[in-house]
């Protein structure tokens, strides 16, 4: 029998405890401002560079009614333009980032992402039926066919993974049997019906493109995550009880069925919601939240905060490089997450493997 | 706690894979089940644990119905540890422990200074205090059992279903692992393979054979040559040793079914 006096290891907890919860709060203001920070410079960068107080100066006047003097040129520049654009950048990346690091963690596999339930295809076909088909006639805008898309891809996944019997890899197959049927789908509408010119257009919005953001646009994304965001947070110690599988959640006294049920849906709206806004965006979904994870670890008390952020920040960095790689061209988004995530990825990979 | 099961069912499809068992366990006591192969163990524990709902009949935890009981609730006073549950995540010791105290924790509610000592008790008992930092995948198949069993006892449970505890250890492992089970002074059901460890180490064993519990008693009353040959086809004499514990000596050549006899080896 070992000796432990019981009042040491108290006090000790005590003192980590109360140094935690103050560690906790300045990591969030720390995030925050790194958020803002991200946004501002997506407000100040581009083919016209903005110095950052105008940018701040513009906020104020716009929220504050603060009254500086400005250029109303520069003004309409940063307001119209480019901070509903980088908010909406942030948001999506934000929503793609943490469906991915939800469906990760409940299905357990880490091939997991928005995509791979055919959310993606879905609002892609929906999208080029409404501009090529013209099928809503004229009420229907893109974004609107794409949400329905999305969501009667998502409605037939999950009939399929229903029929295909419970199990985590029955969604996972229902879901690559899906985004095969929608991808084919909507190959043969642009092959039968696009003009040269218009499946560029296409090609272009599939890739994801943000050049047609502007204000309304926020009020879709920004409610959109947080609420997602509020959900996700909500079953965290839920999400860390999937660790060693459904069973095992269940033993911790989680209501599997219905955890999954909740989440699952919650990711699917995100997806959905940021396809319909800004086109299909790869990558971000699956290999944010690994990134994450490994920065902060697996507990998702921090990791989906933290993916949350990066996924933000990310896809701020990503859009400001689309406008400016090329000057006088913008390239789809889609582009720049994959061939910059990437190398960053394996780099962070590289990092952790060479520690013992 | 006792906790009984009276008259649970269950099949998959046409298959029965668990017919009409009944028993009851006593507060404090070491119930081991037996039996081959897919007799219905597995299936068992899991009705038991309240994470299969039974077709028929019920479980009674303490003196109510599980099926009355919430499942948060549940996993405050019963504890379940399945067969070779795997992780992918790089996950600590301890933070594997730690997801015992689930049951205890909301949403709002944050982790205390209370749960950091349970966590801490947990892991001295199964005595892998030492390497609590260490990753899961770090780890040995004896030492991720003993996490295992960490867990479920930092959900400070009144009763403990095992399901193959044993599995894959090594003999050493196989015994400090069931010793440690006994020491904690809790019901304990347990799914076990080897016949003279359940002997060891239960109050009294159960044999499931395809589905049906055929007998319930002491060791010395269930393990008899007899039994032994019919429910796993094989040949072997039961003596008392010089403890007084009936011990199973298998004999070769006699064997009619081969996955069996290896598993009741093992």
């Amino acid at each position: 029998m070992r000796f432990r006096p019981p009042a040491l290891p108290n006090k000790r907890h005590a003192v980590e405890h109360i140094t935690s919860k103050m560690s906790r709060t300045g990591v969030a203001v720390a995030a925050l401002v790194i958020l803002a920070a991200a946004l501002i410079a997506g407000a100040a960068i581009g083919e016209t560079s903005i110095p950052f107080d105008i940018v701040l100066k513009t906020v104020a006047n716009r929220l504050f009614n603060a009254g500086y003097p400005l250029e109303p040129l520069d003004e309409g520049i940063v307001w119209a333009y480019r901070l509903s654009r980088a908010v909406v950048a942030a948001c999506c990346g934000a929503s793609l980032a943490l469906a991915g690091a939800v469906l990760q963690s409940l299905l357990r596999n880490p091939l997991a992402d928005p995509y791979i339930l055919g959310i993606s295809a879905g609002a892609s076909t929906g999208a080029v039926a409404v501009a090529l088909l013209g099928f809503g006639a004229g009420v229907l805008t893109m974004p609107m066919g794409a949400l329905a898309g999305a969501l009667a891809a998502f409605l037939l996944v999950s009939l399929l993974a229903v029929r295909a019997g419970s199990g985590s890899n029955a969604i996972i197959l229902a879901g690559v049997a899906g985004s095969q049927m929608f991808n084919a789908l909507t190959s043969f509408v642009v092959t039968k019906s696009a003009t040269a010119e218009q499946a560029r257009g296409i090609m272009f919005w599939l890739l994801g493109n943000l050049s047609g953001v502007r204000w309304p646009d926020v009020g879709l994304a920004l409610p959109v995550t947080l609420v997602g965001l509020l959900i996700c947070l909500w079953h965290v110690r839920a999400l860390d009880a999937f660790a060693f599988g459904n069973q095992a959640a269940a033993s911790l006294g989680i209501r599997v069925r219905r955890v999954q049920i909740v989440l699952i849906c919650t990711a699917a709206a995100m997806t959905a919601a940021m396809v319909s806004l800004v086109g299909s965006i790869g990558f971000i979904g699956l290999v944010i939240p690994h990134a994450a994870r490994l920065i902060v670890g697996v507990r998702h008390g921090r990791l989906l905060p933290v993916t949350a952020l990066v996924g933000a920040v990310f896809m701020i960095v990503a859009d400001i490089l689309s406008r400016t790689i090329i000057s006088g061209q913008v390239l789809p988004i889609g582009v720049i997450t994959a061939l910059f995530g990437a190398p960053a990825f394996a780099f962070i990979l590289g990092q952790k493997r060479a520690r013992p | 706690m006792k906790i009984s099961a009276q008259k649970l069912c269950w099949s998959a499809g046409n298959l029965e894979i668990v017919r009409d068992v009944s028993f009851d366990v006593a507060p404090g006591e070491f119930l081991g089940i037996i039996g081959p192969n897919g007799s219905g163990k597995s299936t068992l524990l899991s009705m038991m644990a309240g994470i299969r709902k039974p077709l028929s009949g019920q479980v009674m935890l303490g003196d109510l119905p599980i099926r009355s009981i919430g499942s948060r609730e549940i996993a405050r006073s019963l504890a379940f540890v399945e067969q070779q549950a795997e992780t992918a995540e790089r996950i600590t010791a301890r933070q594997a422990v730690e997801l015992g105290r689930t049951p205890y924790l909301g949403p709002l509610s944050g982790w205390s200074v209370n749960d950091d000592d349970i966590v801490d008790a947990a892991l001295d008992n199964v005595d892998m205090a030492d390497k609590a930092d260490r990753l899961w995948h770090h780890l040995s198949g004896g030492e991720r059992q003993r996490l295992h069993i960490g867990r479920a006892l930092a959900q400070e449970p009144r009763v403990l279903l095992l399901d193959e505890p044993t599995n894959h250890l090594d003999i050493g492992h196989q015994i400090d692992l069931l010793e440690l089970v006994r020491r904690q002074e809790l019901t304990v059901v347990a799914a076990l393979h080897d016949l003279n460890h359940a002997a060891m180490f239960c109050d009294r064993i159960a044999i499931m054979d395809q589905g049906r519990m055929t007998a319930i008693g002491k060791p010395a009353e269930v393990l008899t040559a007899e039994t032994i040959s019919t429910v796993f086809g094989v040949e072997a004499t039961v003596a008392p040793d010089e403890d007084g514990i009936c011990h199973v000596r298998f004999r070769a050549g006699g064997a009619r079914r081969n996955s069996a006899r290896k598993d009741a080896i093992s």
